[in-house]
This record gives C-alpha cells, sequence and structure tokens, in this order.
C-alpha cells in the first residue's frame, strides 16, 4: 500500500519533470528560432491581433468593472477614517501592480491560451504538425515562435488597457456616484502613483503573457489521444497557466517591491 | 535507392519494429502490407525522419538519415512527399494554400507562379475549380487527392502514402490507384506506400513487401506474391481469420 502510493508520487514526479524539461526545451528552441531567418513576420501579427485585438472587449469589460467595484468598496472603508480623497490612489495603485497585469493575464488565459491548446491539439491529433515536418518546416519556429512573440509584445498593452479604463471606472464612481471631487481624486491619483507602480505591473505582464503562450503551446504541441487529448490540452493549458500567473505574481511582488 | 538495415523500435518496451531490412527501389511502386498496428505508419514515419529508431539505418543514397540533425533532416525532407491518411489538410488554409504552402515557404516563387502550378498539381489529380474552397467542404476522396496534389507539388523524388484508400468506398479506392498509377508513371517518381488493402496492392504494386511481428517477412512482384507458400502471406493475402496470424 505505502509502496504503491511511494510508487504512484515517484511516476507523477517523473512526469512533472519530464514536462518543465520539454516546456524548457521549447522555450530554448524558440529563443534560437526567433533570431534565425525568415521570419515569421506575417504570422506574428495575426498571433498578435488573436491574443491582443480580439481580447480588448474581455479586458476593459473586466478592467472597468474592476475598478468601478474596487472605488466603490474602498470608499466605504475609507469613509470611517475620514479619507475618502485616497479612493483615487487606491484604485489605481491596486491596478497598476497588481489587478491590471493579472486580471489581464487571466482573462486572455481564458480566452487565447485555451483556444491555443485546442488549435495545436488539434493539428497534432490530426497530423497537421507532421505534415509540417514532411515538408521539411520545423513546426516551432512556425507554430510555437509568433505565439509566444504575440504573448511577450500583447499582455504589456491590455495590462495597459485595463489599467486605464480600471481608473476611469474608479473616477466614474467614486466622483460621479459617490460624489468625491473630481479635482481631489485626480490630483491625489497623479501624488501617490509613479512611474514605477506601473511599470513594475508592466514586467508583470511580460511574464504573465510569456507562461500563458509557452504553457498553451507546449500542450497543445504535445497532444496525444485525439478528441478527449485536446480537450484535456486545452484544460490542462487554462490550469495550469493560471495558477502559474498567480504564483508568480507573488514571486514577482516580493523581488519588484 | 533507401536501404533500411536491422531497423528497430519500441514503445514503452513493447516491440514495433524487430530488426527490419528493406530495399526500396527507384522509380518503382513499393507497397508495403501488413496487419493494423504491426508497425506500417511507424515504419514510414522513420523512413521520412518523423521518428528515430532506437538501432538500425535508414540510407537514402548512402546517406543515413538516422543520424542528421533537425535542420539536415528538413533538407532531406524536400526530396519527400507525403500523403497522410486523413489527408492532415491545414484546415486554417483554402484548397490553393494547402497544396502552395510548400512552395511559398521554400521557395522565392511569385503568387501568380504559386497560383499556376497549384492548378496544374490540382488538374494532375483529377480536380478543377477547387482552388478556393475550404478543407471541411471536401468528400474524402477529394481529401486524398488535395493530399496527393500537396504531395507532389514540389516535384519530389520520393512520395509516401499512409494507408491512401483508408476510409473510402471500392469505387473511389479504385480510382485512387488509378490515380497512383497514372501520377507515378508521369512524375517517374519513387512511390512508397502502406496499406492493407489487397486488391488495390495488386492493382499498383511494382514490389510488395510484407510486415509482420517486426519484421519484413516476404518480399516480391504480385505474381511472386500470389504465389507464395509461407502460410502466414498466404492467410493475409487471402484474407482468412483461421491460420498461424492469431486474431485478437
Amino acid at each position: 500500500m505505502f509502496k504503491d502510493s511511494l510508487e504512484r508520487l515517484g511516476l507523477y514526479a517523473q512526469a512533472v519533470i519530464n514536462s518543465i524539461g520539454l516546456m524548457m526545451m521549447m522555450l530554448i528552441s524558440s529563443a534560437m528560432l526567433l533570431l534565425t531567418p525568415p521570419i515569421k513576420v506575417r504570422n506574428m501579427f495575426k498571433q498578435m491581433e488573436f491574443v491582443g485585438i480580439e481580447s480588448l472587449f474581455v479586458v476593459i469589460l473586466t478592467g472597468s468593472f474592476t475598478g468601478m467595484v474596487l472605488a466603490l468598496q474602498s470608499f466605504n472603508a475609507l469613509k470611517r477614517f475620514g479619507a475618502e480623497s485616497m479612493v483615487g490612489p487606491t484604485v489605481a495603485l491596486s491596478m497598476a501592480r497588481e489587478l491590471g497585469p493579472v486580471l489581464a493575464g487571466l482573462m486572455v488565459t481564458g480566452r487565447a491560451g485555451s483556444a491555443m491548446a485546442t488549435e495545436l491539439g488539434t493539428m497534432r491529433v490530426t497530423e497537421q504538425i507532421d505534415a509540417l515536418s514532411t515538408m521539411g518546416i520545423n513546426p516551432v519556429k512556425y507554430l510555437v515562435v509568433p505565439r509566444i512573440v504575440a504573448g511577450i509584445l500583447m499582455f504589456p498593452i491590455l495590462t495597459i488597457i485595463t489599467d486605464f479604463v480600471g481608473v476611469i471606472g474608479g473616477w466614474f464612481v467614486g466622483v460621479k456616484l459617490l460624489g468625491i471631487n473630481s479635482g481631489v481624486y485626480i490630483g491625489r491619483t497623479i501624488d501617490f502613483v509613479t512611474i514605477e507602480d506601473v511599470a513594475t505591473g508592466l514586467y508583470k505582464s511580460l511574464v504573465f503573457g510569456l507562461i500563458m503562450t509557452l504553457v498553451a503551446c507546449y500542450n497543445g504541441f504535445y497532444t496525444t489521444g485525439g478528441a478527449k487529448g485536446v480537450g484535456r490540452a486545452a484544460t490542462t493549458s487554462v490550469v495550469t497557466a493560471s495558477v502559474m500567473i498567480l504564483v508568480s505574481d507573488y514571486l514577482l511582488s516580493t523581488v519588484l517591491g | 535507392m533507401i536501404e533500411i538495415r536491422n531497423l528497430r523500435k519500441a514503445f514503452n518496451g513493447k516491440k514495433i519494429l524487430d530488426g527490419l531490412n528493406l530495399d526500396i527501389e527507384q522509380s518503382k511502386i513499393t507497397v508495403i502490407i501488413g496487419r493494423s498496428g504491426e508497425g506500417k505508419s511507424v515504419l514510414i514515419k522513420h523512413i521520412i525522419g518523423l521518428l528515430k529508431p532506437d538501432s538500425g539505418s535508414i540510407k537514402l543514397d548512402g546517406l543515413d538519415i538516422t543520424t542528421l540533425k533537425e535542420r539536415e533532416l528538413n533538407e532531406v525532407r524536400k526530396r519527400f512527399g507525403m500523403l497522410f491518411q486523413s489527408g492532415a489538410l491545414f484546415d486554417s488554409m483554402n484548397v490553393a494554400d494547402n497544396v502552395g504552402f510548400a512552395l511559398k515557404e521554400h521557395t522565392g516563387l511569385q503568387d501568380d507562379d504559386i497560383a499556376k502550378i497549384v492548378r496544374e498539381k490540382l488538374t494532375r489529380v483529377g480536380l478543377k475549380g477547387v482552388e478556393r474552397m475550404a478543407t471541411d467542404e471536401l468528400s474524402g476522396g477529394m481529401k486524398k487527392r488535395v493530399g496527393l496534389a500537396r504531395a507532389i507539388v514540389m516535384d519530389p523524388e520520393i512520395v509516401l502514402f499512409d494507408e491512401p484508400t483508408t476510409g473510402l468506398d471500392p469505387i473511389m479506392s479504385d480510382s485512387i490507384a488509378d490515380l497512383v498509377l497514372d501520377t507515378q508513371k508521369a512524375l517517374n517518381t519513387t512511390y512508397v506506400l502502406i496499406t492493407h488493402d489487397i486488391p488495390f496492392t495488386y492493382k499498383i504494386a511494382d514490389k510488395i513487401a510484407m510486415l509482420h511481428e517486426g519484421k519484413i517477412i516476404a518480399t516480391g512482384t504480385v505474381t511472386e506474391m500470389k504465389e507464395s507458400t509461407d502460410p502466414v502471406v498466404r492467410q493475409f493475402l487471402e484474407g482468412r481469420a483461421q491460420g498461424p496470424i492469431t486474431v485478437y
């Protein structure tokens, strides 16, 4: 009984280490292939459109409502100390340092990460990835590199947009609904929020973009087991990338301050 | 042209190829037959370098492709075309983009020139006016034809076919056999096919090789194989459940 459990644990650990190894190999070969001509600019733009432009609606919706609810809740708390004027900085700092990158990361992972894993997984089980190889085309260069580049470039842009609409949403609730003076709201926000705060969020978003695309591409690229395997790849991608985003957010917050 | 020597491959301890030897002659149609699950697809994937053997060699004009690095292998693969069992057409592209894909990636040809070659190859496989169709609008037989057009678009020296008649009705299978014969004659290319479709094999093969328990147990022309006294070969060619090959 104990031996069986230990054996299962060992096999699981072996599988996890194997996955991490393969993922790192994929990352290293992607970095090398990125610099090897011909560079697939068209594919990159296509993926940037998919990850970035097509995620705009969902991040605007999430960011604005998060900013609004943040203003509402912080107003209720700060009112007790007579510090309603601090609602603006509270919303802006929360959005810039934490919620902007994390929310954008999680929302895009749910939308684009699952789609990436499904698309690559389907290509794997229908032998389309093998077909690329038989034509002398490196499938990592053709399929993975553009997606990783798109993730790294588009996540910071989506984060800035999330931050911005969150602050606007907070301003709307604070000023228009709760009656805080607009000049005070904006003035205090400018006083307390620095470029470093925004930059911290953007650094995080770069890492989140890499995590999401790498995890989705890895799971899709190495899919086995037909339609069921494709479904499993999509689910695993979203769960793994989301957890990794939250864990790395804590680690990055510790390092970046 | 292709010499396979002592090829071995096992998955999770299960031997699939067990010291396989085979010679594939230039400008001939070689058909590898064998039961489902015997490792025919594994063999064909080794020939084009999609799988690495545990041991053994595959020499293409004297060059052992099992020792090549990925980049060198990609160069060698340009000498090959491959038709997959399911077609493996890129579903994000239409028919013309599928067929012209390798030309776009590997040649500096202009779009007009690519379109011309694509039209010519589609005509060669008996398809006209399908360039703008999406791949999910194609029937099973049309998918195989488009797959073949894509496989021959770069005028390869060797074309590999993975079960080209699976899932097709007998009439469509016969038309694929005619297509294989016509294109091979016209292009003078080396064709290697794997199948368990015996009427199809008899119609097209210059040489038949039978894969059984990880080895090639018999090779010969259609006549030689029909006259074989090997009980395993006889049972398979006659399609009998009773015999040395056990049904499980």
